[in-house]
């Protein structure tokens, strides 16, 4: 288990999600912007384009100092098949319902696990 | 007999027999060992698959609230979005790990950290800043909980993860590695017995001759014997005449002592 080795330095929320969730998380303090003026938020509106999610999907799970990754629904939804994929414990996947988009706990790719195995 | 089923390829002797026992109860304590681990984690997961279940549905309740209040400050501060991402330089909201261990798992718990300092100073504008300050709380409250419900998450990723490794070694051990062991006990067994059995009829064998040389020999012996017996006669009377000589000279010699 390589991944539990380096959880110690992960310490950040990075999110990637629209204005409205953004600018709240951002006000309870969730904001860092590293040496190499990386920021751990992405404001996603209606014209970023998918592939610059992804990007930054995989980037922020890359990353080390990352310890929870927060992600709008409705923009987990566009990058679906790398969300679904993603199965490492660290950083941590949360998806979140915003503003315009309440919570739907079908699309959820843990609760769908955690139903399937209720349900079995 | 035992040529059914996978076995070991050793030699058929005692001591492979002693190793091949000792080896079987070794796995099947292992094998004890790890469903009572499989299940005591699989007790921890149902707990945690529970909770899990419970908090994404709060957490639900709890970020709409969270919106209402961005809601809130939008309507009485205008967009501050901007204000805000560009204040972001470092983060005084965050996440602490702590570990937990649960049968020789270890699962990571998430805790807040919160570092005063670094507040946004230019957010206190007018009416906004007392709806600014309340919507920071009611997001730090969300994030509370976003965060217990990532360290439960966590704990289920990596909980199902080392269920699913167990379940396999379990069942790797009770249908393969204990058959294998047995096949390979009772195969050891069969060919010694094969083995005392062959010893044995080869022993009777090797008696089964013995006797019957002997009893040809003497067989033969009495036939000679019997082929003999005029000439013993004639021997003994032979030895008679001699021995009434040597009686004779014996008593001529006993005269002589005398």
């Amino acid at each position: 288990m390589a991944s539990t080795t380096s959880f110690k330095d992960r310490n950040l929320i990075a999110v990637i999600g629209d204005e409205d969730s953004i600018t709240g998380l951002l006000l309870a303090g969730v904001g860092h912007i590293n040496e190499q003026q990386k920021k751990n938020f992405l404001v996603v509106d209606s014209k970023t384009p998918v592939a610059t999610i992804e990007a930054t999907f995989v980037e922020y799970t890359e990353r080390k100092d990352i310890a929870i990754l927060l992600i709008n629904q409705h923009i987990a939804e566009k990058i679906r098949p790398t969300v679904d994929k993603y199965q490492q414990a660290f950083p941590t996947l949360l998806e979140i319902p915003s503003k315009d988009h309440p919570y739907d706990p079908s699309k959820d790719s843990i609760l769908k696990r955690v139903q399937k195995l209720f349900g079995e | 007999m035992s040529g059914t089923g996978a076995r070991e390829n050793v030699f058929a002797t005692r001591m492979s027999l002693a190793n091949t026992k000792q080896r079987l109860k070794g796995a099947q304590t292992g094998h004890s060992l790890l469903a009572k681990k499989r299940d005591a984690l699989t007790t921890r997961f149902r707990a945690i698959l529970r909770k899990v279940d419970e908090s994404k549905r709060k957490m639900g309740r709890v970020m709409q609230v969270a919106s209402f209040s961005m809601a809130e400050v939008t309507y009485t501060t205008g967009d501050i979005a901007y204000l805000v991402q560009e204040q972001a330089k470092l983060a005084t909201f965050r996440v602490k790990t702590k570990q937990e261990n649960v049968s020789g798992v270890v699962l990571p718990a998430f805790e807040v950290d919160r570092v005063s300092g670094s507040d946004f100073n230019l957010t206190g504008l007018g009416r906004g800043g007392q709806q600014i300050l309340k919507a920071k709380e009611v997001y730090a409250k969300a994030l509370e909980t976003l965060v217990e419900l990532a360290s439960l998450q966590t704990a289920f990723t990596i909980l199902d993860e080392v269920i699913r490794a167990t379940n396999r070694r379990v069942n790797a051990i009770e249908h393969v590695v204990i058959p294998r062991l047995d096949n390979t006990i009772k195969y050891i067994m069969s060919e010694l017995d094969e083995m005392d059995r062959e010893e044995f009829f080869r022993l009777k064998k090797v008696q089964a001759k013995k006797k019957r040389d002997t009893a040809a020999r003497a067989e033969e012996a009495e036939a000679k014997a019997q082929h003999e017996q005029p000439t013993l006669v004639d021997l003994a009377l032979d030895g008679d005449a001699e021995e009434a000589s040597a009686d004779l000279l014996r008593s001529k010699d006993e005269d002589v002592i005398f």
